[in-house]
């Protein structure tokens, strides 16, 4: 630090600007931290002798692997070293001003694998990862919907508290008109409709009234919740057979990807809603970033004046993304309701404001939002999974890991993050 | 730099007309006569207005939703065009039976047998208006210093929870105990929203984003702290023991009524809120850092500090709120304890503009949607869950004064300030 | 492309903006509107370039009207901008800013980069520009990003040009080389609309020279009136163009910064091992262009931001490391450069504006409790001492001209004894007449003996009020110099020349307004007077 407060110290003269950036050791600590709780957690203060067992194979699957059995102690202890390893060069690359890329990254793989070997040690049935996974889309697919209709929005320039409502109109419509009709799929035109209804009202609110973009989302959550509840306790608890009765939706497993052992089956053997949510999460991903709608809509929600000096119409290309991100979102909601669930109150349960955290965690790209969608569903699965065959942490602090992990997100102990510049603010 | 500065406006009343703002020294320092004829003036072009027609509209809609839920409605509407008129009888049945039992739940029960049974109906709404009134109270102050705290939620529920902490596990005299069980719910609120403050103020990270994922937290800590023997003593069921006797905030008015001393602490807590915004020093900074916080730490006002400090306030006065609930009506503590009373206190504060006056008066209005709505179920099969609706509508109504006044034709009054912007 | 305004008005609710104006842009001509600020030139433009509708009159391409409901189809007709405050977004690239709107694009309407990139280095090539393509809009400086909005409008075709107060980010050098481009670019046959308050630009560069004043076109001027007249015409009155003021005489005070280095959010830095001293009773002015580190380094005076190294002491006293609030309480008076953002909370009232800083301490505040009846008399009282011109000290601040506003904010940091005297930018965007007002208030405190800094990139500025200057870039303190230095070794030091080269250098290259300067200086000799 002394060699930084001195610019004396350079021999031309010349400061080469990067540099002289004061170092930040945030990183590095927080990883050495993680690994000595780690080492003491799961290998120290742990019962020798353990032996984890890890089910790779489900019985209907082509390739057949046999159920892994590994030592606790021994492999946690590898895992650590692995850990530490990865924290050393994590100093090493600050200290030499390089990037750390995707140390943090593999850090965090790593010590996913030493708690989950520590949480099934000594579990006779043993952790079963074929479940793990699929579970894991399961829950995601919501939170990958919910997070691109925020992604959608709020690169235009408008903040979408209204996540939870959209996902919870789009199942509550999706649950009505495909037990109506019989046909899942025409439930599956209906949710996007309903999504984008209130995905109407916001961009009305925000952008004709100029209201508060974060309040009218409050609101409108608000006023689904007690809409759907309304018509719940009233419409469909009068009519349950015709009006919250929904079929189930079929799955169809692609050939040959399906056969993939472990993630196989979880990734290409599902319903039409967790193929078209791939193909959505690639498309916008290289619209948004390569396209010219793309340039335009990222324009109007970084400098929305310079955007309408150049003739690009600002508030329509907002009303468009509001409205087509609102119907994403609400497509997203047939998924609480795919596998013949009928509707209740709060289906949604929160998943809309997690969805807006994975959309935060994934630097609003659409990408970046799958990824932490899919972190986020695979800590949901794993605390089910992890409930079921007797877990030494409990449910309820697992479950709070998401908005733990939202909270250090925002709050800059993993990097910069930077919203579109003209979120929040009505045009012109 | 590329981009142009922008004042950032009032979060929570972006229409708001200038002269209605909340500068309350200009009210004391004008010559006496002057408040007659502002108080015509505000009338006929104020927000009251628009709050009175938001609540007609929000009504009418609601309306419309019970006729189309009521079956006998649905049934008459199948002959609509043979015998229009039953339609509309059976329509007005069903409202206007709606809406009386939600009257007679609500203020004042025209059909009982007793004037105590008839008066108690007011008193209920009170009795859930305490701890919004508490809980808006915090969130109004901090949209004012522009900061939404969207967590009064998990606020409420940490209050709540130290309440009852301390209500089933220490024992203590009467008075001591009931004291120190709302200091420790004053306290936890105040660090629970005080988290959001200080991550606002050391990385700015947003408070929306931050409160939201508190609440969340709050919930399964209380949920986890209900299987475990803090908060649990015995029994399957994840909730607490009653608090203790001496824990209780006393009745107001004896065994026949609900209503508690927490009522009067709400009010109290009102008005200690109007004069720290209004006139202190506190207050003005907290404006300044609302209205303009690059200002505001240009004139020295460290507005790091304030916002600590705003978000303590507020989680004291939610953490007030949770107590009032367990301590004054509830007695045991639940996951579900704080029912939705941090998101219905953020309607609250909306529609009462931030201002104490006003919230106290929203938080009654509500309160009453809330201690009405049991009897409309019984009485008129309306689902309470209209009082969610009617909430929300109104809220929307109000937070966008021109939809209210071109759907009641009223005319638009001048806006001298968006001009100027313009012109500028 | 000739374009014709017909009897333009556009009224903001009460205020008439544009009254009837009339004018004609020819093809190949240099076009200068001129009028003080707030006279209604951006607002013309903005009718022009469809970003309003005027409420009367017409807008004529080639004597056939038309209507343009947007700037899409104002380009659409050959009209280009160049805004005053850049319409670039930072975080895209110059390509991507230069074709957003206009997008060359390829299958499944991916955009064209490789083409977008070609049509950068194209016109930049026409022009002898050196412009990345690829660079981020954020890290370019803003020479080059005025640079960038010319490529943007050229690349568009456009026959008619406006440039809106197009010099105020430059030096004279720079300055120059625009005066260059924009010839070739009228040479070519491209009208040029050139829009100004500075009276020596356009005596140098102006074909035709229309003067607007409150709205109206008051007449119209060539190139060889002078600057008093066209000052006169301008403002409606005889105004004097210099300061007056007397030599200065140094008191005691003494306000000195060593080894000043400042950080930004990514760790460069934006102030780097700054050094000076300023004394009682004078003035320093520091000069540079906008964005070399002088809002940072007054911030960093002022306590805003944390310093890395170096210190800064008035009278003896260190102040790196105190609040704000302690800062402003050992003395320091403050206007920062940017009145509606950092010096004014535009819904509070005149009264609570002017005790912003002081709301809680004695008279105003006794423990927590505000006196209102003390904030509304002494508020009052200084209404009258700095002429504020507001219905009452109870109007919100926002309802005021900027010219008031920037009088409340100067109420407010000279009301109090001062030990130094910090001014950004302080008549930005002022009509004449409340710029003298600033200048002579600024002046009486340096008369008063107090320490003065006044940061300004307005070389004008600086020369009317510095007795000595320093001149900033890119972080550093080039050199100090007096304050009758020759403009164009200022302009060459801005951009970063040594003093010493810099004079040899302006000696041998003068600009072209330097040569017009001498011209007019050798014709007003020549007039009797």
């Amino acid at each position: 630090m002394s060699q930084l407060a001195n610019p004396r110290l350079t021999p031309d003269g010349l400061l080469d600007e990067k540099a002289m950036a004061p170092v930040s050791w945030r990183t590095p600590i927080i990883l050495g931290v993680i690994s000595i709780v780690g080492l003491l957690a799961f290998v120290i203060f742990t019962h020798p002798g353990r032996i984890s067992r890890i089910v790779v194979s489900r019985s209907a699957d082509a390739i057949q692997i046999g159920t892994l059995h590994l030592p606790s102690q021994g492999s946690a202890l590898v895992l650590l070293v692995v850990a530490f390893g990865l924290t050393g060069l994590s100093f090493w690359a600050t200290l030499n001003r390089r990037r750390l890329g995707v140390i943090p990254i593999a850090f965090g793989i790593v010590m996913l694998f030493a708690f989950l070997i520590w949480a099934v040690a000594g579990n006779t049935g043993g952790l079963p990862l074929p479940l793990l996974l699929s579970t894991t889309i399961t829950a995601a697919v919501p939170l990958v919907f919910g997070a691109l209709a925020g992604v959608l929005c709020e690169r235009s320039g408008i903040i979408n508290i209204a996540i939870e409502g959209q996902l919870l109109a789009g199942a509550f419509l999706c649950v009505v008109v495909s037990s109506a009709t019989g046909n899942p799929y025409i439930g599956l035109i209906a949710a996007p409709i309903a999504g984008a209804l209130v995905g109407l009202l916001l961009a009305v609110f925000s952008i004709k009234y100029r209201v508060d973009q974060i309040i009218v989302g409050v609101v409108l959550n608000v006023l689904v919740l007690g809409l759907t509840n309304y018509l719940f306790s009233t419409v469909l608890t009068q009519n349950p057979q015709g009006l919250n009765n929904p079929p189930r939706m079929p799955s169809f497993a692609i050939p040959g990807l399906s056969e993939i052992p472990v993630i196989g089956p979880a990734l290409f053997n599902q319903t039409v809603i967790v193929y078209v949510m791939y193909v959505v999460v690639a498309v916008l991903q290289v619209m948004l970033f390569r396209s010219r709608w793309g340039l335009r809509v990222r324009a109007v929600g970084e400098h929305p004046k310079a955007a309408d000096t150049v003739g690009i119409k600002v508030n329509r290309t907002r009303y468009r993304n509001v409205v087509l991100g609102s119907a994403i979102a609400g497509f997203g909601g047939s998924a609480f309701v795919a596998a013949a669930l009928p509707f209740t109150k709060e289906v949604s349960a929160g998943r809309g404001y997690i969805a807006l955290a994975a959309m935060i965690l994934g630097r609003w790209s659409p990408t970046g939002a799958l990824a932490a969608a899919l972190l986020f569903g695979f800590a949901d699965s794993l605390n089910r999974v992890l409930g079921n065959i007797g877990s030494p942490v409990p449910y309820e602090l697992l479950a709070m890991l998401p908005y733990l992990a939202t909270i250090f997100a925002v709050a800059g102990l993993v990097g910069r993050i930077r919203p579109p510049a003209a979120e929040g603010k009505p045009y012109p | 730099m590329t981009q142009e500065p922008e004042n950032p406006e009032s979060p929570v009343v972006p229409e708001q007309d200038p002269g209605t703002g909340a500068r309350g020294n200009r009210d004391a320092t004008r010559p006496d006569d002057q408040w007659l004829r502002d108080a015509m003036h505000r009338m006929l072009t104020s927000n009251w207005l628009v709050t009175l027609l938001a609540i007609v509209a929000a009504l009418v809609i609601s309306g419309v939703l019970i006729a189309i839920a009521d079956e006998d409605v649905r049934e008459a509407s199948t002959y609509f065009f043979a015998r229009p008129l039953d339609t509309v009888s059976a329509a007005w049945n069903s409202v206007a039976g709606a809406y009386a039992s939600l009257f007679r739940g609500a203020v004042f029960d025209f059909q009982a047998p007793t004037l105590a049974r008839a008066i108690r109906p007011i008193t209920e709404t009170m009795v859930a208006a305490t701890p919004l009134i508490f809980a808006a109270l915090g969130l109004g102050m901090g949209f004012r210093s522009g900061l939404f705290n969207i967590g009064a939620q998990g606020q409420v529920l940490m209050g709540a929870a130290a309440a009852t902490y301390v209500g089933i596990t220490w024992s203590l005299p009467v008075v001591v105990h009931v004291v120190m069980a709302v200091i420790a719910a004053m306290v936890v609120g105040g660090l629970w929203a005080g988290i959001a403050g200080f991550l606002k103020a050391r990385t700015g990270a947003s408070e929306v984003i931050v409160t939201i994922m508190l609440n969340w937290i709050a919930i399964w800590l209380v949920t986890y702290l209900l299987t475990t023997t803090v908060l649990r003593q015995g029994g399957s069921r994840p909730i607490s023991p009653a608090v203790g006797e001496n824990a209780r905030l006393p009745l107001l008015f004896g065994e026949g009524f609900r209503l508690h001393w927490g009522f009067l602490l709400a009010l109290g807590a009102a008005a200690l809120v109007w004069w720290l915004m209004e006139r202190s020093t506190i207050g003005f900074k907290f404006r300044a850092v609302g209205a303009n916080m690059d200002a505001a730490r240009t004139a020295g006002i460290n507005v790091n500090m304030i916002f600590v400090f705003v978000m303590v306030t507020a989680g004291i006065l939610a953490g007030l709120g949770g107590a009032a609930q367990i301590l004054g009506t509830d007695k045991t503590l639940q996951a579900g304890s704080a029912g939705s009373i941090g998101f219905d206190a953020i309607t609250v504060a909306l529609l009462g503009r931030s201002r104490p006056l006003g919230t106290v008066l929203a938080a009654l209005l509500f309160g009453a949607l809330r201690a009405g709505s049991p009897l409309m179920q019984t009485v008129s099969n309306t689902p309470i869950d209209i009082v969610l609706v009617i909430q929300a509508v109104i809220v929307l109504f109000i937070a966008a004064p021109p939809l209210v006044r071109s759907i009641f034709f009223l005319p638009s009054p001048d806006r001298p300030r968006r001009v100027k912007e313009v012109a500028a | 492309m000739k374009l014709e305004l017909r009897g333009i008005t556009k009224r903001f609710g009460d205020l008439v903006a544009n009254d009837r104006i009339d004018l004609t842009f020819e093809p190949g001509r240099i076009h200068a509107l001129l009028g003080e600020n707030g006279a209604g030139k951006s607002t013309l433009m903005n009718v022009l370039y469809g970003l309003y509708t005027p409420d009367e009159g017409q807008i004529l391409v080639n004597s056939e009207p038309v209507e343009f409901a947007g700037p899409g189809q104002a380009m659409a007709a050959g009209i280009g901008m160049v805004h005053q405050h850049f319409m670039l977004v930072p975080v895209f690239t110059v390509a991507e800013n230069v074709v957003l709107g206009h997008e060359p694009t390829g299958p499944l309407g991916l955009i064209g980069l490789d083409r977008a990139r070609a049509l950068v280095r194209d016109i930049s090539a026409r022009f002898g520009f050196d412009v990345d393509p690829d660079a981020l809009i954020e890290d370019l400086p803003v020479g080059v990003q005025q640079r960038v909005e010319i490529i943007k409008a050229l690349s568009r075709d456009a026959e008619v040009l406006i440039l809106d107060e197009p010099t105020a980010v430059l030096t004279p050098q720079e300055t120059d080389e625009l005066i260059e481009i924009m010839r070739q670019l009228r040479d070519a046959g491209t009208s040029i609309v050139f829009i100004t308050h500075k009276l020596r630009e356009v005596r140098a560069i102006a074909d035709e020279i229309t003067v607007i004043r409150r709205g109206k076109v008051v007449g119209t001027a060539t190139a060889q009136d002078t600057e008093a007249e066209l000052a006169s015409l301008m403002v409606g009155r005889a105004v004097s163009l210099g300061v007056e003021k007397a030599p200065a005489q140094l008191a005691d005070g003494e306000f000195t910064v060593s080894g000043l280095v400042v950080t930004d959010a990514v760790g460069r830095r934006v102030v780097d091992d700054v050094g000076f001293t300023v004394r009682g009773g004078e003035v320093l002015a520091i000069a540079g262009v906008q964005g070399n580190g002088q809002t940072e380094l007054t911030e960093a005076i002022l306590g805003l931001r944390t310093p890395i190294a170096g210190s800064i002491v008035l009278d003896g006293t260190e102040l790196t490391g105190l609040s704000v609030n302690d800062v402003l309480d050992s003395g320091v008076g403050f206007v920062p450069e940017d009145r509606s953002t950092d010096g004014l909370i535009g819904s509070f009232s005149v009264a609570e504006n002017i005790i912003l800083d002081q709301h809680d301490r004695p008279p105003y505040a006794r423990g927590i409790a505000m006196d209102l009846r003390v904030v509304r008399e002494r508020s009052e009282a200084f209404v009258e001492e700095f002429d504020v011109r507001t219905p009452s000290v109870e109007a919100p601040i926002s309802t005021l001209s900027g010219g008031n506003q920037q009088k409340v904010v100067l109420a407010r940091e000279m009301s109090r004894p001062l030990k130094l005297f910090i001014a950004s930018q302080p008549t930005r965007g002022l009509d004449v007449g409340s710029i003298e007002f600033v200048h002579k208030r600024i002046v009486a405190e340096r008369d008063h003996g107090t320490p003065v800094i006044i940061v300004s990139t307005e070389l004008d500025e600086v020369m009317a009020l510095a007795d000595r200057i320093a001149v900033m870039y890119r972080g550093k303190i080039i050199g100090i110099v007096g304050g009758d230095v020759d403009r164009d070794v200022l302009g060459l030091m801005m951009a970063g020349v040594a003093p010493e080269s810099a004079e040899q250098e302006a000696a041998e290259h003068p600009t072209l307004l330097h040569e017009a300067d001498v011209i007019a200086d050798d014709q007003q000799s020549e007039e009797p007077s």
